[in-house]
C-alpha cells in the first residue's frame, strides 16, 4: 500500500501497511519525534471513538497506529477507508493530557549509573537531576513489558549513547535513560539503559482499579525524593497505594 | 436436608514440559504492554473445548511436547484430550478426540506426541471449564509477566485445579474422527509487510526460497527459525512499532523470528512479513527441528483463508459424535 503526498490543509502523509490479516498499520513516520507522536495519538483517540465494527485494539507507538482487527468482521480496505476518513490535520488541538508528577529518589543504590553519566557529560550528578527532574516528559508509548513507559523530552545535554554492555537485570521501577530517550520500567527486564534512579511507584499493580498508571500521551515530571522518603513511599505502594500526584488535564 | 456439593479438584502430578491455562488471549491490553497470550493452536484448542461442551472462550490447560499426568482428587467431570498425544486414563490407553469422565481417584497420563511432524502442543479441556479468575479479561498465562493462569504462573507439580463443574455429566460422551483434525501440511502463507521495504528481492529469494528448520531455542513468544541468511537491504534497526501476530522479524543476523501469542507488544526489528491468520495454528504444532516454508500470499486470499477456518471450526462442530460411533 503507498501513501498520499502531502498537500497543504490535507491530512499528514501517511501510509497504510499491512501487518498480517488481523492488523493494519497507519504509520506517520520512522523517526522519534513529538510531532508524529502526536498524530498518533490523536488518530489512536478518533478510531476509538469512532467504534469501528470489528475494531479489536489498537497500539499507539512513537511514529505509528497497529490496528488490531477481526478478519471476519472487517476487510482490510474497509478499514482503511474508515481510518482515512479519520486522519488528523496536524492543526488538531490535543486532548486535555493528564499530568503526573513521580517522586524519584537519584543516585545511589537507587541509580547505578548517575555518577558515571555526570562524569560523562562534565557535570555534577546534582546539576543531571537538576536537568532531569526540570523537564516535562510525553509519554510516546507503553510497550515491551506490562507498564513500561518511553518517554520524549530528555533535555539534549542528557543525551547519552546506551551501554555497551545491557544488565541482564534491571530492577522494577527503575528511571532509566537511553539516547535521546527516557524511561520508567515497569517490571524487571534486561536493559542496556543508564539507571538514574528509581521511583517508589508501581507502574503496574494488577490490585488497583487502575493497573496501568501511564498511558500514551500522559505528561511526566520527576520529583527528587530522599532514601528515607523512598522507602516511606514504598511501604504505601506496596500495599497497593499511588504514591505519583496526577492532574487532570485542564 | 441439605448436601454441600463437593467440588471437583483436579492434580497436576506432572506438568510435563511446560503446562499452561490458555484461552482464547487477552485483548485490549496491548496498548499497555501487556501480550496477547492464548492457545498456540486456536484449532485443537477449539476442538478440546467443543468436545467438552464448552464455549471457545473457556480456558483449557495447553500441555508442550509431553502432555503430563493429572489426577482428579474429589468429585466427577467429563474432559477431553485434543491433540495426537498418547492418553491412558488409569493405565488404559484410550484415544485422543474423544470426551470421557473421570471420577475421583482418576489418574491421566498424556505422553508424548504420536506424530512425526506436528504435535508439538496438546489442550486438556473440563466441561464447565476451570474456576480461575480472568485477569485483564482472560484467563491465559504470560510466565513473564506473571499475569493470568493459575496465579500467574505455568502449572507446577501438586498445583490444584479447581473445577467450575464438580458432577459428571449426563450424556454419551463426544467424540471426532482424528482424521478431520490434521492441520493442512503446506507452505506457511505470509503477507509481505509492515517492514517489507527493508528488504530487497535477494531478502525475499531467500525467505520463500529455503525451507527453514524451527531452533530450539523457541518458545510460545517466538518460533526462532535457522537457515541462510535474510540479507537486509540497509539498515536494520527501526523506531519500534506494534508486533503484530505471526510478524517475521528478520534481526541484524538475518535468522527470522515469527512472534507468536506471548510476542511482546512493540519491537525494533524490520517485520519482513506477517503470517496470515489461517496458518498461525499449525505454527503451535511444529516441534524443534521440524522444517518448514513460507509462500506468500495477498490480502484477498488471507481474509478467505480466515473465513474457511472460521467455517472449518463450525464444520467440526456437526462432526463431533457420540463416542460408541466412532471405532
Amino acid at each position: 500500500m503507498t501513501g498520499a503526498r502531502r498537500r497543504a490543509g490535507a491530512p499528514p502523509a501517511c501510509r497504510f501497511l499491512h501487518a498480517g490479516d488481523q492488523a493494519l498499520v497507519v504509520e506517520f513516520g520512522d523517526v522519534i519525534d513529538a510531532g508524529l507522536n502526536r498524530l498518533v495519538q490523536a488518530l489512536d483517540r478518533r478510531v476509538a471513538a469512532a467504534a469501528i465494527k470489528g475494531v479489536i485494539e489498537c497500539v499507539p507507538t512513537y511514529r505509528s497506529l497497529m490496528i488490531v482487527y477481526d478478519p471476519l468482521r472487517i476487510r482490510a480496505a474497509a478499514l482503511r477507508q474508515r481510518v482515512e476518513k479519520l486522519l488528523p490535520r496536524t492543526a488538531d488541538a490535543e486532548a486535555a493530557a493528564r499530568r503526573w508528577t513521580i517522586p524519584v529518589a537519584y543516585g545511589g543504590p537507587h541509580g547505578l549509573d548517575l555518577e558515571q553519566v555526570a562524569r560523562a557529560h562534565g557535570l555534577s550528578t546534582d546539576e543531571v537531576v537538576a536537568l532531569h527532574s526540570g523537564a516535562e516528559y510525553r509519554v510516546y508509548m507503553i510497550g515491551f513489558s506490562p507498564g513500561l513507559a518511553y518517554l520524549g523530552g530528555l533535555p539534549e545535554p542528557l543525551h547519552t549513547p546506551r551501554r555497551a554492555s545491557p544488565r541482564l537485570r534491571v530492577p522494577a521501577s527503575s528511571v532509566a535513560i537511553g539516547g535521546i530517550q527516557a524511561a520508567v520500567f515497569s517490571v524487571e527486564i534486561p536493559s542496556g539503559w543508564h539507571l538514574l534512579g528509581r521511583t517508589p511507584e508501581r507502574m503496574f499493580d494488577l490490585r488497583r482499579a487502575e493497573p496501568f498508571l501511564l498511558g500514551a500521551g500522559d505528561r511526566v515530571r520527576f520529583r527528587p525524593i530522599s532514601a528515607a522518603e523512598y522507602d516511606r513511599l514504598a511501604a504505601l505502594t506496596a500495599r497497593g497505594d499511588v504514591v505519583a500526584e496526577c492532574e487532570a488535564g485542564a | 436436608m441439605t448436601r454441600t456439593a463437593q467440588s471437583a479438584v483436579l492434580r497436576v502430578i506432572n506438568p510435563g514440559a511446560l503446562a499452561t491455562l490458555q484461552d482464547r488471549g487477552r485483548m485490549g491490553y496491548q496498548r499497555y504492554g501487556v501480550p496477547q497470550s492464548g492457545a498456540m493452536d486456536m484449532l485443537t484448542f477449539a476442538i478440546a473445548c467443543m468436545l467438552v461442551g464448552n464455549p471457545l472462550d473457556e480456558a483449557a490447560i495447553e500441555f508442550t511436547l509431553m502432555g503430563g499426568t493429572y489426577a482428579l482428587e474429589s468429585g466427577a467431570c467429563r474432559a477431553a484430550v485434543a491433540g495426537a498425544f498418547a492418553v491412558t486414563l488409569n493405565g488404559t490407553a484410550i484415544p485422543s478426540y474423544r470426551a470421557f469422565d473421570l471420577r475421583a481417584g482418576d489418574t491421566l497420563r498424556i505422553g508424548s506426541g504420536t506424530i512425526s511432524h506436528g504435535s508439538a502442543r496438546g489442550y486438556l479441556a473440563v466441561a464447565g471449564g476451570f474456576e480461575v479468575a480472568p485477569v485483564l479479561g482472560s484467563r491465559s498465562t504470560h510466565v513473564r509477566s506473571a499475569i493470568g493462569g493459575l496465579d500467574g504462573g505455568a502449572l507446577r507439580k501438586d498445583a490444584r485445579l479447581t473445577l467450575r463443574a464438580p458432577q459428571a455429566q449426563r450424556g454419551v460422551p463426544l467424540a471426532l474422527d482424528p482424521r478431520l483434525a490434521r492441520h493442512d501440511p503446506g507452505p506457511i502463507r505470509v503477507l509481505p509487510g509492515p517492514q517489507d521495504d527493508y528488504f530487497n528481492v535477494a531478502g525475499w529469494d531467500v525467505l520463500l526460497g529455503e525451507r527453514w528448520r524451527m531452533s530450539p531455542n523457541s518458545d510460545r513468544m517466538g518460533m526462532r527459525l535457522e537457515g541462510p541468511r535474510i540479507p537486509h537491504k540497509g539498515d536494520y534497526n527501526i523506531v519500534s512499532d506494534g508486533v503484530p501476530h505471526g510478524a517475521v522479524q528478520v534481526p541484524g543476523d538475518g535468522q527470522p523470528i515469527v512472534m507468536l501469542a506471548d510476542r511482546q507488544s512493540t519491537g525494533g526489528y524490520p517485520k519482513i512479513a506477517t503470517v496470515i491468520s489461517a496458518d498461525l495454528p499449525r505454527l503451535g504444532q511444529l516441534r524443534p527441528g521440524d522444517g518448514l516454508r513460507f509462500a506468500r500470499t495477498t490480502i484477498d486470499e488471507a481474509e478467505a483463508a480466515a473465513h474457511e477456518f472460521s467455517e472449518r471450526i463450525a464444520l467440526l462442530r456437526k462432526a463431533l459424535q457420540p463416542a460408541g460411533i466412532l471405532a
